[in-house]
């Protein structure tokens, strides 16, 4: 179990955080049909800085899984500079065939539990997220968290699909650095899919081949009965070969912890791209805006010195079917003059806003790649323990087989 | 080229470039030689219906078009198990090899001839050095006329004719290699053999020509008749086990349908191990790379990722070695193993029936009365002709046992070598990988704020 303490400023306490239990639950779901889900229990404990040793009462609430799904929804739309922490996935995936895609599967409840738990941990010490109250309250408030996150209105703001998408095409000059970003995102997503397909097949096979060992343990035991002197060397070679093809179990077992903690920064991945949009997003917005006031300012000056530099129907029209007395064109240059001030100070309030995202976005963006860069050395410096430690059973049984083999 | 002979000691390695036979071997500029037909294939196709392993690997792919490399490099150690004999090899004065396959078309068929050496001190050879070609239906007719003048021997297994499982194309160089090397065994093993080594057919066989030995196969009983032996033989099995038998004979049998049990089971499961073996190193070719791939699109990680990545690639380096030592070794003894199964039970129903005649005779004399003094001789020579046939088969069954002993001990010693070897090879790897990454690191930060 792994625990955390973090600091919530406007807390002021340290805060030990675990999932700790998983537990299956039958519900009414929205449409009133009976469900099957899972609840898994959070366990905080403030924890007083002086004194270590000393421990308060455990508080606890159950959440299920779309609860986290609200969560991260909420931060997503609240953060959109920070790299938001990725959830465990929905639905297993990369499987290998001894591994259950059921929902329902121990196995997988239990990977995911760790999974949540390990959600909570990242957005529990990201300097940002930790203040945030809403997620305070779900670590701490059971009853009406919903309600008090729906409140905030938060999916209101978020943005279109669609606009992102449109932002994301006409974008003429997004930051460099957010575009390669984005090809980095897309690169490391379609990589870690592959190894872990890979991956997925390679324990497949590594378990055939150690299973089926295991059935000379049987076959040497039923010869040993018919051999004189043969009989003990082979007896306890097969007996060696049972323990043999035991072990891949284990083996492969803390192998998926190693594919989960890859299959974090896969889905880390959309969360950067996620902040990349919103980049591109808020680029677009501006760039629109800025073309808006250069076009407002245009027609201002085109009407206060009556040429026309550009092409304008209505411009057109106004030459060829009367024109406008000077009291309709002084209006008009008003209001325009009025609406190129205003749109002057949203492009600057724009252009700050803008400048501010991208200083902070890259802030954090850096923070995520060094967390990234250990995270993933770490995990794989533990797959080549893993490896080793397969290694030194591999050659524990066959040294102990290939002694008894000599005896016979 | 072969190793000549059998030496005391490891045989000399074949020159570079080149295990025994591995590719086929230089074959003299000029002699009629056709393009051996067909891509490698497995040898020996699984069945289906393998009740007796549980099948743990849902995509088996039986059809694959495996790619199996004959180049293989063959250790030393492997040759010494594989011409290794119970024999003291201090008095042996008979060396033979078998190699050399070579294809010969003529206008009705196509077959393979290999070259037989043999070098001996012995007397009754004219000349101590005998090069030979012989194909395979020359060791089917050696292996039938030992049979015939030594009913209850235990003759050595030939290999099979053909492998009906599987699509492999007669002429595969995997083919005509496992082929070659059964051959070479066969031979060896008669010639260790204290009486078959002596046998006139044998000696014939050995050393004469083509034309000498197609008329010398022209004498003696015809196939026909060589066949109705053993019809006679499985016949009067068929009927009922013979009233008589001693209780080592029974014994023998009882033990020799357990083993042939075993055995095949044995044969079947280290084939699977094989193919389990391969798709794994077909997985892990794919594996390492990717790793590589994605050391291009990283700064700070891009030195472990390729760490790995060689590691993967050793690892199936590796692989590859145990999967060779597995098809040298192993394999080809326990499917010798099963081949002498059937031997056995041969030999056993053959000895039945010598006494089955006896007993008969036997019993014909206590129906008639007439024609005594008549019945008395033949049952008499009866009487010698099983005591004779008891006491070869006891001998060589002893001997048989104590071979199979030996050959089991080398083979499964061997194989878990083998196995150790690989987890050796797989764990410095790692473990210097290792040694490369905890070097690079600084002292870890407190790692409080990370999960």
């Amino acid at each position: 179990k792994r625990k955390i303490n973090f600091w919530m400023k406007n807390v002021s306490k340290k805060m030990e955080i675990t999932v700790s239990e998983a537990e299956k639950r039958t519900g009414r779901n929205a449409m009133n049909m009976q469900e099957t889900y899972t609840a898994y229990l959070i366990e905080t404990r403030a924890v007083e800085s002086q004194n270590e040793g000393q421990c308060s009462p455990v508080d606890s609430l159950w959440r299920r899984y779309s609860e986290f799904e609200l969560l991260r929804n909420y931060l997503l739309v609240t953060y959109p500079h920070i790299v938001v922490p990725p959830l465990p996935e929905k639905r297993a995936d990369f499987v290998w065939h001894k591994l259950s895609a059921d929902n329902m599967d121990p196995d997988f409840v239990e990977r995911r539990r760790i999974g949540l738990e390990n959600f909570l941990l990242r957005v529990a010490s990201h300097p940002v997220l930790c203040q945030d109250k809403i997620f305070y309250s779900f670590l701490t408030q059971e009853g009406g968290w919903k309600e008090m996150v729906n409140e905030t209105g938060f999916q209101l703001k978020a943005d279109s699909r669609l606009k992102a998408l449109n932002a994301t095409f006409r974008v003429k000059n997004p930051d460099k650095r957010f575009t390669e970003l984005k090809h980095y995102s897309d690169e490391l997503q379609s990589v870690i899919s592959h190894l872990l397909r890979v991956r997925a097949r390679v324990a497949d096979r590594l378990y055939g081949v150690y299973k089926v060992h295991g059935n000379y343990g049987r076959v040497f035991s039923e010869w040993s009965a018919i051999e004189k002197e043969m009989g003990d060397g082979l007896q306890s070679a097969g007996h060696h070969m049972d323990v043999y093809a035991a072990s891949i179990d284990d083996i492969l077992e803390e192998e998926e912890h190693y594919a989960d903690q890859l299959k974090e920064y896969l889905f880390y991945a959309e969360a950067l791209r996620a902040v990349c949009r919103k980049h591109e997003l808020m680029q677009y917005d501006l760039e629109m805006a800025a073309q808006d006031l250069t076009s407002k300012k245009q027609q201002c000056e085109e009407l206060a010195t009556g040429t026309m530099r550009t092409f304008s129907l209505k411009g057109m029209t106004s030459k060829l079917f009367g024109q406008e007395t000077p009291e309709q064109r002084e209006a008009k240059i008003k209001i325009l003059e009025e609406q190129i001030q205003e749109g002057e100070e949203q492009l600057k309030s724009k252009n700050l806003e803008g400048r501010d995202f991208v200083k902070s976005a890259w802030a954090d963006i850096e923070r995520f790649k060094e967390q990234k860069n250990r995270d993933l050395k770490e995990a794989l410096i533990s797959y080549a323990v893993m490896q080793i430690s397969m290694c030194k059973k591999g050659i524990q049984v066959w040294t102990n087989a290939k002694e008894c083999f000599s005896k016979m | 080229m072969e190793a000549e002979g059998r030496v005391p000691g490891p045989p000399p390695l074949p020159p570079a470039g080149g295990g025994i036979g591995a590719e086929l071997p230089a074959i003299p500029p000029g002699a009629a030689r056709a393009p051996l037909l067909g891509a490698p294939a497995e040898v020996l196709e699984l069945d289906d219906e393998e009740d007796d392993l549980e099948v743990f690997s849902k995509d088996t792919s039986l059809a694959e078009a495996n790619s199996f490399s004959p180049s293989m490099t063959i250790s030393p150690s492997s040759m010494i198990n594989q011409y290794k004999f119970e024999d003291e090899p201090e008095l042996r004065d008979l060396f033979i090899t078998v190699d050399d396959p070579e294809s010969h078309i003529t206008a009705i068929e196509t077959f393979i001839t290999y070259r037989v050496i043999t070098k001996t001190s012995r007397g009754e050879f004219d000349s101590c050095e005998y090069e030979v070609r012989r194909r395979y239906q020359d060791f089917l007719w050696l292996k039938s006329k030992l049979e015939e003048a030594h009913p209850t021997l235990i003759i050595p297994p030939l290999p099979e004719k053909f492998i009906m499982k599987g699509m492999v194309e007669r002429f595969s160089d995997e083919f005509i290699e496992t082929r070659r090397k059964a051959l070479h065994k066969f031979l060896n093993r008669i010639a260790d053999h204290p009486t078959l080594t002596f046998n006139e057919d044998f000696k014939i066989f050995l050393t004469a020509q083509a034309w000498e030995l197609s008329s010398h196969k022209k004498q003696g009983p015809g196939l026909l008749s060589r066949m109705g032996q053993t019809v006679r033989a499985v016949a009067s099995s068929v009927r009922g086990g013979v009233k008589n038998r001693p209780e080592m004979f029974t014994e023998m049998n009882d033990y020799m349908e357990t083993f042939s049990q075993k055995i095949n089971v044995l044969d079947k499961i280290a084939h699977r191990i094989y193919k389990e073996e391969r798709e794994y190193f077909n997985e892990m070719k794919e594996y390492g790379p990717i790793h590589t791939l994605w050391s291009a699109s990283e700064e700070d990680i891009a030195d472990s990722l390729k760490g790995v990545a060689s590691c993967i690639d050793k690892c199936c380096k590796a692989t590859e070695k145990r999967m060779a030592g597995l098809s040298e070794n192993l394999l080809p003894i326990l499917h010798e193993y099963v081949l002498y199964s059937e031997i056995l039970m041969g030999v056993l129903k053959r000895r039945d029936h010598i006494q089955s005649e006896l007993d008969s005779k036997i019993d014909a004399l206590a129906n008639k009365k007439a024609d005594k003094d008549l019945f008395s001789e033949e049952i008499g020579k009866l009487e010698d002709k099983v005591e004779c046939a008891n006491n070869a088969l006891k001998a060589d069954w002893d001997r048989w046992k104590q071979n199979m002993q030996c050959d089991m001990r080398s083979a499964f010693t061997n194989m878990a070598d083998n196995n150790l070897h690989y987890y050796e090879e797989c764990l410095a790897t790692w473990e210097s990988f290792l040694a490369s990454q905890t070097v690079d690191c600084h002292g870890e930060e407190d790692s409080e704020d990370r999960p």
